[in-house]
């Protein structure tokens, strides 16, 4: 089975071939650039396309697959009509396949099964890196907010913290978005000593 | 509490209507909440009206046609009880091209472009470099729009030129790579290929049909009577956002809302043009203005008139190389839901007409129609090579056609 995988972001691109790599009797390819995409899918010659479903390229695409083949069967994520629940949790997930005539149902089943699993697998790390990346910054202005407030009112740090924590708590927001309000308005006051936001 | 509407949209000036409904609250005071889902394809606005994540979409009318009839995936009967707005596209071509088949500055005859691009489109041939054009979608009004201009002055589409499909926003850049000679797309796509040097418009789609359907809201026929409240409630919003696009005196403020990244994300100069009826042809020339260029409101614009679906029906008869087939003919027509907008404005004072189906493209004149309520005159519809299409006979009107 010759599978193309088009994806113009060649992380998630990766994370699906190494899932996919596992099956057996498989020979992929894969497409992270939008020109000539056309032109290279007729190469290849898949018989199923994975592709992200927002891509941009997918009316392209969908043109080239109705125009170039006589096929007795639509062509399109549907592989057939019972397998709606599949390819709802395939919207879902966010990958559309294009299977091309021929293919019988029964293989492309675990194999678009095995595509959600890894888009949504792809998805979760992606919210990871997020979170990930969005509690380094806080750290950074909370660390930052807390050497304003030493400076500015001569705090010992642990009370520096404190003081924060307190704010925080009394006006029902985040510790980094106090940190923020701080450096924010020492910014705009020019580095003069500090109160804190109400 | 308000009921939640999710509507599919294209980053497209058409796209405004239940934009200006949410931005303006004319949807919060029929009780609606609207949620829009912006994409870059409508092969990802479809699918995500066919599986529950938007409830409507704005879409290209010939698809909710396509979709209904299972062209090219299983059969998923679709409703359109709005129509959001008539034309709005141009054809753009590549400077050197432009300046053989039309002049610099101002819009071209469509008759005499045609004759003129008939001949490149043989020279082209001959040099085994086919003239290609490239549209939005398979099934759009642009394709249908194009071809029907391009069989009427004896280019045959597919044989003497090729057309391909590629998503609005990258039009463009697929006239400045060489993909295409021209594309033919709705706005702002085109000015941007000529804010960048790398296109010329020579014509508007409006000069090749008067009054040529072209979005609509779909939603999937259950939705429809399960929200049927909630959509007649949105129809009536939409046509408050409707008169409000119209009035001069809101251009720059939808302008300026329409540009925003979550929208359009484009410039707003640009688009107030495009709501004015205004074009800048070439890059450094004069902003020409065509009236009825975009048509959003004006003469019942929104009334899904079940002889453009008809219509509709017929071009893809014609271009998918079908046979006409009575039940298909049936089963399009009921696409277009003129009971659905007649009962969301009764008794709102706003334009219903007496009619659901009109002979297409029959007016030179404006005319005073018989209406349910209010007054219209329509105006000029016409094709550009003078035909009329009668809904009674499209099996004559498909055999006479080029």
């Amino acid at each position: 089975m010759r599978i193309a995988i088009v994806d113009e972001s060649a992380t998630r691109a990766a994370v699906i071939h190494e899932g996919i790599a596992a099956l057996d009797d498989c020979e992929i390819f894969v497409v992270t650039q939008r020109t000539g995409l056309v032109a290279r899918i007729g190469e290849i010659a898949p018989d199923i396309v994975l592709m992200d479903l927002g891509n941009p390229s997918r009316d392209m695409l969908e043109e080239y697959f109705a125009v170039s083949r006589a096929v007795a069967r639509p062509i399109a994520m549907f592989v057939d009509e019972s397998d709606e629940e599949s390819i709802a949790a395939s919207v879902e997930a966010g990958v559309s396949a294009y299977v091309v005539d021929g293919l019988s149902a029964h293989r492309i089943r675990p194999l678009l099964d095995l595509a959600v699993r890894r888009f949504n697998a792809f998805a979760r790390l992606q919210s990871d890196l997020d979170e990930a990346n969005g509690k380094l910054a806080d750290r950074d202005a909370i660390d930052k907010a807390k050497r304003i407030l030493m400076d500015s009112r001569g705090m010992p740090e642990h009370e520096a913290y404190g003081e924060m924590r307190r704010t925080a708590m009394r006006q029902n927001r985040r510790i980094a978005d106090i940190a923020e309000a701080i450096i924010t308005a020492h910014q705009l006051l020019g580095g003069q000593k500090m109160e804190m936001p109400r | 509490m308000s009921a939640e509407l999710t509507i599919g949209f294209l980053p497209l000036v058409d796209a405004c209507l239940s934009i200006l409904a949410r931005e303006h609250g004319f949807a919060e005071d029929e009780g609606l909440s609207l949620r829009l889902v912006k994409d870059v394809s409508w092969a990802t606005v479809l699918d995500r009206l066919l599986y529950g994540h938007s409830d409507a979409a704005h879409m290209v009318a010939p698809l909710a046609l396509a979709t209904t009839l299972g062209r090219g995936r299983p059969a998923q009967p679709l409703s359109v009880p709005f129509v959001l707005g008539l034309n709005g596209n141009a054809l753009t071509i590549r400077p050197d091209l432009a300046a053989r088949i039309s002049e610099l500055g101002q819009l071209g005859d469509p008759v005499k472009v045609g004759a003129a691009l008939k001949l490149v489109a043989a020279e082209r041939l001959a040099a085994g470099k086919p003239i290609r054009i490239g549209v939005v979608h398979r099934y759009s009004s642009h394709n249908y729009m194009l071809r029907y201009w391009l069989a009427g002055c004896g280019i045959q589409p597919d044989r003497d030129v090729e057309i391909a499909t590629i998503a609005p926003p990258f039009c463009a850049d697929a006239l400045e790579a060489g993909e295409v000679d021209a594309i033919c797309v709705g706005e702002p796509w085109n000015s941007v290929a000529v804010e960048r040097g790398v296109g010329q418009i020579v014509l508007v789609t409006a000069q090749i049909w008067r009054r040529g359907v072209e979005k609509v809201l779909a939603l999937r026929e259950p939705v429809l009577d399960q929200r049927r409240g909630h959509v007649e409630a949105l129809i009536r919003a939409m046509r408050r956002a409707g008169a409000h696009f119209v009035d001069p005196e809101n251009w720059d403020a939808n302008a300026a809302i329409l540009a925003r990244p979550e929208y359009l994300d484009g410039n707003p100069d640009v688009i107030r043009r495009a709501i004015s009826d205004r074009l800048l042809l070439s890059r450094g020339g004069e902003v020409v203005h065509f009236p009825d260029f975009m048509f959003q409101h004006r003469e019942a614009t929104n009334f899904p008139w079940v002889s453009q679906a008809e219509w509709l029906y017929t071009q893809m008869v014609r271009w998918d190389g079908m046979e006409f087939d009575t039940e298909d003919a049936r089963k399009a027509a009921r696409v277009f839901r003129p009971d659905v907008y007649r009962s969301a404005l009764l008794g709102t004072g706003d334009d219903l007409p007496g009619a659901s189906s009109k002979v297409e493209g029959s007016l030179a004149q404006p005319m005073a129609v018989s209406t349910q309520q209010g007054a219209i005159t329509m105006t000029q519809n016409s094709f550009f090579d003078g035909r009329t299409f009668d809904p009674l006979d499209m099996q004559g009107y498909l055999a006479r056609l080029p």
